[in-house]
């Protein structure tokens, strides 16, 4: 078993919708019994959490850059329920490879 | 409550709900200002199943009371999609949210995307009669008080 992964959570203001991600990657997580840490963050802070808070994957409901060498989810299914499925399947995908 | 509501765009939708909500005396003049400025970095519309949905909304210094503006549009209007800069989503229910406090809005925002996804409520919002039967829906799905 490995150890904790490390998720970020980016929004535009860090409150809103990034909270709403947040609750459902931890529960995405518990169900599948990989013990998580999430962190939200505003969008313009994302370079400097990966940095200090070093995630192993980003899910955000805002454009953020390409280039950032993390996996990185747009959440936007987690709020309108379409997609949510697959973007479940592949978060799980990645917490457990991290 | 704007049912039925016409739109030429978003702005205008935006600018429609945010005279009732200034003439409720609850936001304050900058709403509609801000917003509009808000939706154009951090869009709000929801590639909802069946009908979409935008939540457009300003920061909790323009607002002076809690409220929600809905409007159900007889044709859509394009909405930039929430996470995808380049995309637009048709919405035809603008929930325009009036908030004054942060965390209300975070509880606000959890019963309302639980809403999204109930099966069929978009529908029943996008087909209702009168506002009345649109208030009973959100009353039923939106508790926060």
């Amino acid at each position: 078993m490995k150890g904790e992964r490390r998720v970020l959570v980016a929004c535009g203001t860090a409150i809103a919708t990034a909270t709403v991600v947040a609750q459902k990657v931890k529960e995405i997580a518990k169900e599948v019994d990989v013990p998580v840490r999430v962190v939200q963050c505003k969008a313009a802070e994302i370079r400097g959490q990966i940095i200090t808070f070093d995630p192993h994957a980003i899910v955000a409901t805002t454009p953020v850059p390409k280039d950032l060498g993390i996996p990185v989810f747009n959440g936007v299914p987690f709020l309108s329920g379409v997609g949510m499925d697959e973007l479940k399947a592949q978060l799980i995908e990645a917490l457990k490879k991290a | 409550m704007l049912v039925p509501m016409r739109a030429e765009s978003a702005t205008d939708a935006i600018a429609q709900l945010g005279a009732r909500l200034q003439a409720g005396g609850v936001v304050k003049d900058s709403w509609v200002q801000a917003t509009i400025e808000r939706e154009k970095t951090f869009a709000t519309g929801l590639p909802t199943p069946e009908v979409g949905v935008a939540i457009p909304h300003a920061d909790v210094e323009h607002v002076l009371q809690q409220a929600i503006a809905v409007g159900v549009l007889e044709q859509p209007v394009e909405f930039g999609e929430m996470g995808s800069p380049d995309s637009t989503v048709p919405v035809r229910i603008v929930c325009a949210l009036a908030v004054a406090q942060s965390e209300l809005l975070v509880t606000l925002l959890q019963r309302l995307v639980e809403m999204f996804q109930s099966p069929g409520v978009l529908g029943q919002i996008a087909g209702a009669q009168s506002p009345a039967e649109i208030v009973k829906i959100f009353d039923h799905h939106i508790q926060v008080k």
